[in-house]
């Protein structure tokens, strides 16, 4: 890779360096701010509403400006960024359709609580409302999917709406915090000092939880016979990966992670039992069933992972570890709620376990079941199926790339087939479910972790949805492996199709996608197909001895479904094993 | 079990504040039966009232929801503490001259007044809970009502809790 990210000066020389007050413009506030909440590298694209934000960044190279091909994937690689490095991902856009171009991407962050701060341009303050060229409403627009929004009509606010920005959206339940700027207040000349410190009255997340029911939580532990762990994203964005290691270790609790919790707990270990949910582990679906004690830690009971409602988890005293209090209850009612950071909560609560004895049966029931139902396909020699390939991206990078995904079958096997060891590996849009995700996402992962292998694995669907982005990873030379599982069709829908609406096979056909090798080579980025296991073999060795991008087409089986299925409207252990 | 809830929510006096709690009243599907917004007793901060219906998961999940705006710096459900709620309304009824005893007799009875007269109709002026509004408008009803327009309710705890 280029020298990507500039060498920064501590946050707090800059500071030292600007405390002298000094009259400078909106936009230098807004540059400085940034560089002030540290911020390495943003992602945007210039409009009419940023031409002052983007002439001050003329010759300005105290941060990374990488100019994406498209909004959208500006916003999906500052959202890669944030996720593969736990810091704020910073996103630039100009008003109307620069703004609402951004809307898909703000919504998958603030599903899956992901730390950005959004900047928008708007038209002149003296304009809006007025429908001018250009202008859009984007706080309203995005009140619904913002953690917080701020229309800056007064640039003295700017020093203080930003600081608050970074503050709101870092903490807590994290999630991405909108910044709309019009024009005349980029240009305006105010009286910059850095702000010293962030008062925000209603916002004071709690992360201390209350210690009764900690008590009640070590009680109930110490009389569980068939415990079982649920851990989410939580435990990733809030760091807690080793005290979860010592929670589930020091008690013997098994345990499942969910879609945004893989990584969270190393998948080579005994306790680990898979993935739960629509397409989990035939052991983690049923231990839910079975337990009488179920810990989720930082998940938010999502539909795709209970299933019917009515039925989920029968047996078990629920406890739900949560930083954002209006989880709790919300889906499933809960015996022991506790609010708090999921860090926090475990430091609290590991000297106050010790190992479930009265659990062994329990253990070796869920090893059984391990040993009986792994995840399965048949194999084939005559076509490449797509889990194999999956399975040789995990055999020879050991499991310890970043992978990042985009939306439908390719993403579940990949969340089934690679073996994560560290949090912070796994990135994929699992509660919007956003197609066009998987490779805007690699480059904000690449950049983030300049060091480590970024694999990003798509559909021959979803790559359509942001390839323009390859441009991207050819002229800064990101050297992200982009995946194509191809299928040459909607895969995930025509395997609903096929099991739920009686093989009414209704405009899946991807016919008429570009020749994907070729599609690369436009864009200067090397492309290589496979079709047979052996091709697969040596172009992946290609790939990884390449040191620049590449794209892999790997054409596979058509009709390949993802197994095991929990159809909607069941509960979780009712599961189509592929094999009936 | 299904009830109606009054809940009292202090805000920043922001432009948008009310967009974003009655947005997400809307988008999560929770009720709004009247919607009141002023001034408090604090500078920059307004004081909404909100009357919903919703059982007690449903008052629960609208609290949380709502501390969740960062905008909302308090919210209390006024109906677990005595209280006081009250709404106006103002009635334009018809009303011929020789009508006008008989109804100033409904407008006594309800300590209600008129506040003005026209040709033809009265404005009556009437302040209480909600069910006493109502019966009001019943009571009016047979003299032929041309307009209603009422504040819904704002509410307040008894006592000398400032909450």
């Amino acid at each position: 890779m280029n020298e990507q990210i500039p060498k920064q000066t501590s946050t707090e020389q800059l500071r030292e360096k600007w405390m002298k007050p000094e009259v400078i413009t909106g936009s230098e506030v807004l540059l400085r701010s940034l560089l002030l909440e540290g911020v390495d590298c943003v992602f945007g694209y210039p409009g009419g509403a940023v031409l002052y934000i983007y002439d001050a960044m003329y010759g300005f190279d105290d941060f990374k400006h990488l100019l994406t091909r498209h909004e959208q994937g500006a916003i999906h690689a500052a959202d890669g960024y944030a996720r593969a490095s736990g810091k704020v991902g910073v996103c630039i856009a100009t008003s109307g359709p620069g703004a609402t171009n951004l809307v898909t991407g703000i919504a998958t962050a603030y599903m899956d609580s992901v730390p950005m701060v959004v900047i928008t341009g708007n038209v002149a303050t003296t304009l809006i409302g007025t429908d001018a060229f250009q202008e859009a409403d984007i706080t309203g627009i995005t009140m619904p999917i913002t953690k917080h929004s701020y229309l800056v009509r007064d640039v003295e606010d700017l020093p203080r709406v930003i600081h608050e920005a970074f503050h709101i959206a870092n903490t807590g339940r994290k999630g991405p915090v909108l910044i709309d700027i019009p024009k005349d207040v980029s240009a305006a000349m105010t009286l910059f000092k850095p702000v010293e410190d962030v008062n925000v009255r209603g916002y004071n997340p709690r992360t201390v939880p209350n210690k009764l029911q900690l008590d009640k939580l070590a009680q109930a532990i110490s009389e569980a016979k068939r415990p079982f762990i649920l851990a989410g994203g939580g435990v990733i964005y809030s760091g807690a990966h080793e005290e979860l290691f010592e929670f589930a270790t020091r008690t013997g609790i098994p345990i499942t992670t969910t879609l945004l919790g893989l990584g969270a707990f190393p998948s080579g270990h005994e306790l680990w039992t898979g993935m739960p949910g629509m397409h989990g582990t035939y052991t983690s679906n049923n231990a839910i069933q079975q337990c009488d004690l179920l810990i989720n830690i930082g998940a938010r009971f999502d539909d795709r992972v209970t299933g019917k409602l009515n039925g989920f988890a029968p047996h078990a005293k629920i406890v739900h570890i949560d930083i954002d209090p209006a989880e709790i209850g919300k889906n499933v009612a809960v015996d022991i709620p506790i609010v708090g950071d999921v860090k926090t909560v475990l430091e609290m609560i590991n000297p106050l376990v010790s190992h479930t004895d009265k659990a062994d049966a329990w253990r070796t029931q869920l090893q059984q079941w391990k040993q009986e139902y792994p995840f399965r396909y048949t194999d084939s020699d005559d076509v490449l199926k797509p889990q194999w390939v999956i399975e040789m991206l995990n055999e020879t990078t050991k499991g310890e790339a970043i992978v990042t995904t985009d939306v439908g079958q390719h993403q579940m096997w990949a969340a089934q087939y690679y073996k994560f060891n560290h949090p912070r590996s796994w990135i994929t849009s699992g509660g919007l479910g956003t197609m066009g995700f998987g490779l805007p996402s690699a480059i904000g992962a690449q950049m983030a972790q300049p060091e480590r292998l970024v694999i990003s694995i798509n559909g021959d669907g979803g790559i359509q949805m942001c390839s323009q982005e390859l441009a991207i990873c050819a002229i800064n030379n990101i050297p992200v492996k982009i995946v194509i599982i191809n299928n040459q069709v909607l895969g995930m829908v025509r395997q609903w199709q096929e099991l739920i609406y009686e093989n009414r096979y209704s405009h899946i056909d991807l016919a008429g996608s570009p020749d994907f090798v070729k599609l690369a080579e436009a864009y200067g980025v090397k492309g290589l197909r496979a079709t047979t296991k052996e091709e697969a073999r040596l172009a992946w060795q290609e790939a990884l001895d390449t040191p620049g991008p590449v794209l892999l087409d790997f054409v596979v089986n058509k009709h390949e479904n993802v197994y095991p299925m929990v159809t909607q409207g069941s509960t979780i252990d009712q599961m189509l094993m592929g094999d009936e | 079990m299904s009830m109606r809830h009054t809940i009292s929510i202090l805000v920043n006096d922001q432009p948008g504040v009310l967009q974003r709690v009655s947005g997400l009243f809307g988008r999560r599907g929770f009720n709004i039966e009247s919607i009141t917004v002023g001034q408090s007793e604090e500078v920059g901060l307004s004081r909404m009232v909100v009357v919903t219906i919703g059982d007690e998961k449903t008052l629960e999940q609208i609290e949380k929801q709502l501390y969740k705006l960062i905008d909302v710096i308090k919210v209390i459900d006024l109906g677990s503490k005595p209280m006081v709620d009250r709404e106006l309304a103002l009635i334009k009824v018809n009303s011929e001259t020789s009508e006008r005893p008989e109804i100033m007799g409904i407008v006594e009875t309800f300590r209600a007044s008129v506040v003005d007269i026209g040709t033809h109709s009265l404005m009556v002026q009437v302040v209480g809970d909600t069910i006493k509004i109502d019966a009001m408008i019943e009571l009016l009803k047979p003299y032929g009502i041309r307009e209603i327009s009422r504040t819904g309710v704002t509410a307040m705890t008894r006592g000398n809790d400032t909450k």
